[in-house]
């Protein structure tokens, strides 16, 4: 393995590991603030039940992420010196932003989280939104950095002179900003909402604790359902945007080789490299036209228009959006059934609610493959057209120690989560099928491993 | 006063302000491994409501500064991410494991075997974090030249730190946080047979930060011995360092914990005040100084702004996250 491949695999890791962890310090503060809000204005303990249920996973996932997110600050310098002593300067308005949303971000959680018996119920209910206003707050600002990686503006010179006039705002809104923003924000709520949905669809199909997991489930359904049909609109914008200022991207993404006016989508598909091709695609003619540029007749620039050296690996970043939109379709099917149960006002089969736990994942990895589709279709660029990222990885040697070490520490954490997620998830709903109680305090102590 | 000196101001606050509100959550880390004695139990418990609310806000402060160095003095920042790689790392893995344990021993709703191991992991990767940190600020004080050649940092990856003044800083730096937190403890709690463990605790530590203060003073090389005493207010940055060191003692050996606090604290922050008077003017001796990497003014007037505003909003809701869980009643 060498240095560079090693980087750019821990990078690769920390952010997908990261990534799991942040939608859920962005999304789970809405869950959290509906429930309390239903708590106030009908005084049903159940939801205040449920908010603090919540609040415990919450509380762990938020660990994690803000002790991953601390990570991949230093990794930019310790994997991409270079880089950042370059864009540091440009793309330091977002991030110094980010730093003040986050600190909010922690302030408010510790007083919702903890302080429930210490503060009034408006203040504790004002900390949940400023929470949620913070956290996704400062996920736009970090996604306004990585738009820039895309789309580079607001400043000149190059990475040998170093960034010389610097506009902060004009890089910060650079014209990848607007888009990956509303994108990932949308995405985000969807996947949250869907993993919430089949976890509380899961409790309902066991049968336990109905009073509690029907209401977590229609608030987590409702949320994540709502961010999936906004996905395909918030979807084209990025397409549209992406063919604009990126087009061997969308190129990449589509195994498209050939430039030409009415192309085809693909859907499927294996783009061979070596041959300049895209094999066994099912291709619906105009389409990808119509998507890209909003006429069936326009001309979609192909990758045989780059020289070699300056295109991503194909394959990947295609097998990954097809992933994504797959899992981003699936939901929107799955949330549209649910829409058509709450306008008839019917009770959820168990077919749909099996339907719900199936689905939980998709969000997830629709994220993890968009990511992919962004970063590796950015390659072999760190700065689109400015900087490569084998230009900008730290001389330091041995980095696969490095990044097997992170791997471990990271597999450790996650296995760790998940076994605890379970416990604090289903540890307290057995032999407590009805009623409400004050669960997780030393109950199930009998069941340690 | 100029842009890059102010910034790098504001950065010193940040590292103060970690130094006693993370630092102090690290240092509670170290009491939980030492926890010993009759009220073993309860001395943990006292850790872990100490710093359970706070303590991710108070971790944030090392964000903000790595941020405003990276933004703000990128080459140095490149130069220390390069150099100071392998001690960073560590630092890392140390924070990674201590906040994540800190949650996993906190919620395990089995409290199994599972949670005391993870309490286990936090109370020694908080043994980690101080000492690293420590040694990337010693390590600062020397062997950082740019190579004319690449423009990059000339290093081998390791002297930098790998020396006997970083390995001793970190101690230091270890028994600070220790002692810092001890002082903290004996507020926390009306327990008297508990504050006077954490009074003994407090005690015990001051003796190893003088000990391991001298350490670092012996081994330390020429240009920073000459450095720490060369500033015009080295010496009366020292006297009072020495002053409320003395203070902090008395208080906490008549029973004044509240004076002994604040005397802590200002102790700890003159201590770090005085690291950097003695840095001053250099980020990284000797290649890397606060004006000559420092961004362009286009970069650092908006940032200065931007810290001022975000302060506004910032410094209040940290107030208040204090005054929720740090107000008791008749302290």
């Amino acid at each position: 393995m060498t240095d560079l491949l090693a980087a750019r695999a821990q990078m690769a890791m920390s952010l997908a590991f990261h990534i799991l962890f942040a939608i859920v310090g962005m999304a789970m503060p809405l869950l959290m603030v509906i429930a309390e809000r239903r708590h106030r204005r009908t005084g049903d303990p159940i939801y205040r039940e449920l908010s603090e249920r919540w609040a415990k996973g919450t509380a762990i996932m938020f660990a994690v992420g803000a002790v991953s997110g601390t990570v991949l600050s230093f990794e930019l310098g310790l994997l991409w010196p270079q880089f950042m002593a370059f864009a540091g300067p440009i793309i330091g308005m977002p991030f110094s932003l980010e730093g003040f949303a986050f600190f909010l971000e922690a302030i408010f959680l510790g007083i919702f989280l903890y302080g429930r018996d210490r503060v009034s119920p408006r203040v504790h209910l004002f900390s949940g939104v400023m929470v949620l206003l913070a956290g996704t707050a400062s996920a736009a600002f970090v996604l306004c950095a990585n738009a820039w990686m895309n789309t580079p503006a607001g400043f000149t010179g190059d990475p040998a002179t170093g960034a010389t006039s610097v506009e902060p705002f004009a890089a910060m809104w650079n014209p990848a900003a607007f888009s990956e923003v509303l994108h990932m924000t949308c995405a985000a709520f969807a996947s949250v909402g869907f993993a919430v949905a089949g976890i509380h669809a899961a409790m309902l199909l066991r049968g336990v604790r109905r009073e509690l997991h029907r209401p977590a489930l229609k608030i987590a359904l409702t949320v994540g359902a709502v961010f999936a049909l906004l996905q395909p609109i918030t979807g084209d914008v990025a397409a549209k945007h992406v063919a604009e200022h990126q087009p061997i991207k969308l190129a990449a993404m589509e195994g498209h080789w050939d430039t030409e006016r009415g192309a085809p989508f693909r859907i499927f598909g294996w783009p061979d490299e070596q041959a300049e091709e895209t094999r066994w695609a099912l291709e619906i003619p105009y389409l990808l036209s119509f998507l890209a540029h909003g006429d069936p007749h326009a001309e979609v620039v192909g990758l045989k228009d780059f020289p070699r050296d300056e295109r991503p690996p194909v394959a990947v970043v295609h097998v990954a959006f097809q992933i994504m939109v797959g899992c981003g379709l699936a939901m929107i099917a799955v949330a549209g059934l649910g829409a058509t149960f709450a306008a008839r006002r019917r009770e959820l089969p168990d077919w749909y609610l099996r339907l719900l736990v199936v689905s939980a994942p998709l969000g997830v990895i629709a994220i993890e493959a968009g990511w992919t589709v962004t970063e590796v279709g950015r390659q072999p660029w760190i700065v689109q057209g400015i900087l490569r990222t084998a230009d900008a990885v730290t001389p330091t040697p041995h980095l696969v120690i490095p990044f097997l070490t992170f791997t471990g520490l990271y597999v450790l954490l996650g296995v760790t989560v998940i076994v605890l997620l379970r416990r604090v998830v289903f540890a307290a709903d057995r032999d407590k099928k009805h009623g409400p109680s004050n669960m997780l305090s030393g109950t199930s102590a009998t069941e340690a491993p | 006063m100029t842009s890059e000196l102010m910034i790098a101001g504001v950065m010193l606050v940040a590292l103060v302000l970690y130094t006693l509100t993370g630092g102090a959550d690290f240092g509670g880390g170290v009491w939980q491994l030492l926890a010993w004695g009759p009220r073993k139990g309860a001395q943990r418990r006292l850790v872990d409501d100490s710093i359970k609310p706070i303590w991710e806000a108070n971790h944030v402060w090392l964000i903000l500064l790595i941020v405003l160095l990276f933004v703000c003095f990128p080459t140095a920042f490149a130069a220390v991410c390069i150099a100071l790689h392998l001690p960073l790392a560590l630092m890392l893995v140390g924070i990674v494991l201590r906040g994540s344990a800190f949650v996993f021993s906190h919620y395990d709703p089995l409290r199994g075997r599972g949670a005391l191991r993870w309490g286990g992991v936090f109370a020694v990767s908080s043994l980690l974090t101080p000492i690293t940190l420590g040694v990337v600020l010693g390590a600062l004080g020397s062997g950082f030249d740019v190579d004319p050649a690449t423009g990059l940092v000339d290093t081998d990856f390791v002297s930098e730190w790998l020396a006997p003044y970083p390995l001793a800083v970190g101690l230091f730096t270890l028994a600070l946080f220790a002692f810092l937190a001890a002082v903290y403890l004996v507020n926390e709690t009306d327990d008297p047979e508990l504050r006077a463990d954490f009074r003994a605790r407090a005690l015990g530590s001051a003796v190893a930060v003088a000990a391991t203060a001298s350490l670092a003073y012996l081994v330390a090389p020429p240009v920073i011995r000459h450095d720490l005493s060369a500033s015009p207010w080295a010496t009366p940055l020292h006297l009072a360092t020495g002053l409320v060191a003395v203070a902090a003692l008395v208080a906490l050996w008549t029973r004044r914990d509240g004076l002994a606090r604040a005397s802590a604290m200002a102790q700890v922050t003159l201590i770090v005040v005085g690291w950097a008077v003695a840095q001053y003017p250099y980020l990284a001796y000797p290649g890397y100084t606060i004006a000559g990497t420092a961004a362009p003014a286009s970069v650092l007037t908006p940032i200065l702004v931007a810290l001022a505003v975000g302060g506004v909003v910032l410094f209040p809701s940290l107030a208040y996250l204090f005054v929720v869980f740090k107000r008791r009643p008749g302290a």
